[in-house]
C-alpha cells in the first residue's frame, strides 16, 4: 500500500515537471544569470540607496545622518560648486555625444559602396572603438599638449595662436568628448552598417521608380528602415555619455580645478580616490546618477514594449 | 593594577629576551606589504629584508610589493582582511584614519627603548598621535629649491637669503625671457609645496599646523598675506605657462632645456635631473628663503614609515623587524645614493657622501629652527587637502579669484572639521 502511494507521488512530480517542462525550462537557464545579476547589480542599488543615507569613511562605524548628504549636495549646487559643475558636464556630455550617431551614419553612407578595398577602408574607419579608451585618451592628450602638441603645431600653419585645450577650464569638457566622439562614432558606423546591410533592395527600387533620390531617398526610404539600429546606436551613446568616466581619468583627472568632472568621475572622486572615502557621499551622487539614467532606462523600456506590442 | 603590573612585566621579560642572543628565535611567517614599486627603492628593500632573513633563520618571510598608487586604497583592505604582520605607509594625519579605526598597533613600546627614543627624537612627533606612536619612520627627504646654477651665473645672481633677493633674482631671470620656475600642478600636491613654503614664512610653523588642523578661518588675513606673496610671483610671470596641464615629471625638461631656472621640489627630483644629463657643476640647491623676519625657517621633511596592523599575527617579529629597519647600520645602508637616496632617520647613521644629502641633511639638523612639517597633504586631512589643493593650482592659473577661493575653502573646513 505503502509502495504504491509512494509511486503514486513520484509518477505525479514526474508529470508535473513534464507538464510545465515547456516553461520551467527557460527560468531554469536564466536562474544563473538572474541570481549573478540580483546579487552583483540589484541588491548593490539598494545598498547605495541605504548607504547614501550614512557618514562612513570605510573603516570606522557608520553614522546615520539622514538626507545630509543629499542637502550638502543641494548646497553645493546652490553654490555652483563641484556637484553643478559635474552636472553641467554631465548634460554637456549628453548633448554632443549624440553627434555620434549623425556621424556615424554619414561614414556608414559614405562607406556603403561597393570599391576596390573598402573592406580595408571600413576597418580603418571602426579602429578607433577597437582600442582602449585608456590609449584613446593618452593619444588625444600629446594632441593636445600646449608646448609638443600636433594640435598646435596645426593650429599654427593657419596662423592661429596656441591653445591649451585640457589645462582651459571652459574648454577642457568639449576637449575630451572630442576625444570620445572618436571611438562612438566608430561604434555607430558599425550599427549602421549592419543596418544597412539590411536594407530591403526592393524598396529602394520601388522608391527610385517613383523618382526619390539623394535626401528624400535617405529620408523617407532608408532612415525607416534604419530604425533599429538608430534605436541601439542611441541607448548605447546615451549610456556611454552618462557613465563617461575612463577618459576624464586619464586625460585631466577632473582637473583644471574639477571644471571636467562628471557626476561618474566624481563619485569615484570622492568615495574611491586617494583623498576621498566619504562612502555616504558618494552613494548620494551614485544615486542621483542612476535617478538619471532610469529617465532614459524607463523610457528605452517602453519603447521597446510598445514595438513589440505593435507586432 | 595587578594585570597592569603583570602586562609590564611581561612586556620586560619579552624585550630583555628580544635584546639578548634568544633574539634568533623568532620564527613563523612573516607577512610584509611595500609600497615601493620603484625598481631602485624596491631593489633596496628586498635586500635589507633578505639580510633580516639571514639573521632569523626561522623566520619564514613573505614579501608582497603593491604598486605605489594601488597601496593608497589596497591598505584600506588588507588592514581588515589578509593583514599583513608589517606594511608600508605615511607619517602624521595621512595615518589617522587608521589609528582612528584602530587598525594599526600601538608601537609606543617601542619608542620607549632607549635606542630608538634617543636616536630617532627628531621624528617622533610625525609618528604620535594621542600620545601615542603608531609605527616608525624608515626614511625622509628634504624639500627646497633646486636651482640651475650655470643660468644664475650666467646672469650674475646668487642664492637668495631674503624675500626681496628672492624676487629680484626671479625679476631677472623673467626678463631674460625664461621663468624662474617650473611645476606641473596636473596632479595638485606639488601647489601644496608652494603653498607650505609661503605659509610657512609668513606666518609660522605654528600658524602653518593650525590651518591644516582647522584651527584658523581660511579668510583671515594672514592666510591672505601668504597668497598676496604667492601673487607677487605669478604676476611677475615667475611660473612656467600651462602649469595644470603637466605632471611634476612634465614639467622636469623646461629646467634641463633652460627655460625655466628653477624647481621648489623634493630630493626626488635630483635623479632625473642628473639621468636628464644636468651635472652637478649645472645643479645646486637653496633653502627657501625668510619671508617674515619674525618668523623661525621650517621645512618640508615627509616621512616614510612603516607600521604593524592591528590585525597582525606575528606581532613579536614585527617589531623585531621595525627595530632591524631602523637601526644605525641599516639606515645608513638604504638611505645611501645606491638606494633610496635620501636621508637616514637615525641619528647614529652616516648621511651618504652626495652634495644634495649633505646640504639637505645640514639644513634640516642646524637650519629649520621653527620645526619639520610633513607635507601639506600629509598634515592636514585628506578632504581639506583635496579641496585645498585644487584651490592653490586655481590660484595660480586664475590668480584674481582669490577671495571666492578662499570663501570655498572657508565652507570646506566648516564641514570638514566637525
Amino acid at each position: 500500500m505503502a509502495d504504491t502511494a509512494a509511486l503514486q507521488t513520484s509518477v505525479d512530480t514526474r508529470s508535473w515537471f513534464h507538464r510545465n517542462q515547456q516553461s520551467i525550462a527557460p527560468w531554469l537557464f536564466l536562474a544563473p544569470g538572474i541570481l549573478f545579476f540580483l546579487v552583483y547589480v540589484i541588491f548593490p542599488v539598494f545598498q547605495s540607496f541605504n548607504l547614501s543615507l550614512y557618514d562612513w569613511d570605510g573603516l570606522g562605524a557608520k553614522e546615520y545622518v539622514g538626507m545630509r548628504n543629499y542637502e550638502d549636495l543641494y548646497w553645493e549646487f546652490v553654490d555652483r560648486d563641484a556637484f553643478y559643475v559635474s552636472l553641467k558636464n554631465n548634460l554637456i556630455w549628453l548633448v554632443l555625444y549624440l553627434l555620434a550617431i549623425p556621424a556615424g551614419l554619414f561614414i556608414a553612407l559614405f562607406l556603403n559602396q561597393t570599391v576596390t578595398g573598402i573592406r580595408l577602408y571600413k576597418s580603418l574607419f571602426f579602429f578607433p572603438f577597437v582600442i582602449s579608451q585608456v590609449v584613446v585618451g593618452l593619444v588625444f592628450s600629446w594632441f593636445y599638449d600646449p608646448t609638443f602638441g600636433l594640435l598646435n603645431v596645426m593650429l599654427g600653419w593657419v596662423g592661429m595662436g596656441p591653445i591649451n585645450v585640457l589645462g582651459n577650464e571652459d574648454l577642457v569638457t568639449y576637449g575630451i568628448i572630442a576625444a570620445g566622439l572618436w571611438p562612438q562614432t566608430a561604434y555607430c558606423m558599425i550599427l549602421y552598417l549592419t543596418g544597412l546591410n539590411a536594407v530591403d533592395p526592393e524598396q529602394i527600387e520601388a522608391g527610385r521608380l517613383d523618382g526619390a533620390k539623394g535626401v528624400r531617398m535617405l529620408w523617407h526610404v532608408v532612415l525607416p528602415q534604419l530604425k533599429p539600429a538608430t534605436f541601439i546606436a542611441f541607448v548605447v551613446t546615451i549610456i556611454g555619455a552618462l557613465r563617461s568616466f575612463d577618459l576624464i581619468s586619464i586625460m585631466t583627472q577632473g582637473g583644471p580645478f574639477g571644471s571636467s568632472r562628471v557626476l561618474a568621475y566624481y563619485m569615484f572622486e570622492v568615495a574611491l580616490s586617494e583623498y576621498g572615502f566619504r562612502m555616504g557621499y558618494g552613494a548620494a551622487i551614485a544615486v542621483v546618477l542612476f535617478l538619471i539614467m532610469l529617465c532614459f532606462i524607463a523610457y528605452f523600456l517602453w519603447s521597446m514594449y510598445q514595438e513589440e506590442k505593435g507586432r | 593594577m595587578v594585570s597592569k603590573m603583570k602586562m609590564t612585566l611581561a612586556a620586560l621579560a619579552s624585550s630583555v629576551a628580544l635584546v639578548g642572543p634568544a633574539a634568533a628565535d623568532l620564527s613563523g611567517d612573516l607577512k610584509i606589504f611595500l609600497d615601493t614599486s620603484n625598481p631602485a627603492p624596491r631593489a633596496t628593500m628586498e635586500a635589507m629584508i633578505a639580510r633580516f632573513a639571514e639573521k632569523h633563520p626561522d623566520l619564514n618571510i613573505e614579501t608582497t610589493v603593491i604598486d605605489r598608487e594601488a597601496y593608497k586604497t589596497q591598505i584600506r583592505n588588507f588592514l581588515t582582511a589578509d593583514t599583513p604582520d608589517v606594511a608600508t605607509w605615511y607619517a602624521a594625519n595621512r595615518m589617522k584614519p587608521y589609528v582612528d579605526a584602530g587598525l594599526f598597533e600601538d608601537v609606543s613600546d617601542l619608542w620607549a627603548e632607549p635606542e630608538i627614543a634617543e636616536n630617532l627624537a627628531s621624528t617622533k612627533g610625525a609618528m604620535t598621535i594621542d600620545g601615542k606612536q603608531w609605527g616608525v619612520p624608515y626614511t625622509y627627504y628634504q624639500w627646497g629649491v633646486y636651482y640651475r646654477k650655470d643660468i644664475y651665473e650666467e646672469l650674475g645672481l646668487s642664492e637668495p637669503s631674503n624675500w626681496d633677493e628672492f624676487k629680484a633674482n626671479c625679476q631677472a631671470i623673467v626678463d631674460s625671457g625664461r621663468a624662474c620656475f617650473t611645476i606641473g600642478t596636473k596632479f595638485l600636491w606639488t601647489a601644496g609645496g608652494w603653498f607650505d613654503y609661503l605659509n610657512m614664512r609668513t606666518n609660522g610653523f605654528d600658524f602653518h599646523m593650525d590651518l591644516a588642523a582647522g584651527k584658523v578661518s581660511w579668510e583671515d588675513e594672514r592666510v591672505k598675506q601668504t597668497f598676496m606673496n604667492w601673487k607677487e610671483l605669478i604676476d611677475m610671470g615667475a611660473f612656467i605657462a600651462d602649469h595644470q596641464t603637466y605632471s611634476w615629471q612634465e614639467a622636469l625638461p623646461f629646467m634641463v632645456n633652460g627655460e625655466a631656472a628653477g624647481y621648489l621640489m623634493g630630493n626626488f627630483a635630483v635623479a632625473p635631473l642628473r639621468e636628464a644629463g644636468l651635472t652637478d657643476d649645472q645643479l645646486d640647491f637653496y633653502q627657501f628663503p625668510a619671508i617674515n623676519a619674525d618668523v623661525e625657517l621650517a621645512e618640508d621633511a615627509p616621512t616614510d614609515t612603516f607600521h604593524i596592523p592591528a590585525n597582525a599575527s606575528n606581532k613579536e617579529a614585527a617589531r623585531e623587524f621595525l627595530r632591524f629597519v631602523v637601526s644605525a647600520d641599516e639606515q645608513t645602508e638604504i638611505n645611501n645614493g645606491a638606494n633610496l637616496g635620501q636621508l637616514p632617520v637615525n641619528a647614529q647613521s652616516a648621511v651618504d657622501d652626495d652634495k644634495f644629502l649633505n646640504e639637505g641633511f645640514a639644513m634640516l639638523s642646524s637650519n629649520s629652527p621653527g620645526g619639520v612639517a610633513q607635507f601639506w597633504d600629509r598634515d592636514a586631512p585628506a578632504e581639506m587637502a583635496k579641496v585645498s589643493m585644487e584651490g592653490f593650482q586655481e590660484f595660480m592659473v586664475k590668480p584674481d579669484e582669490l577671495d571666492k577661493i578662499l570663501a570655498k575653502l572657508e565652507r570646506a573646513r566648516g564641514r570638514i572639521y566637525q
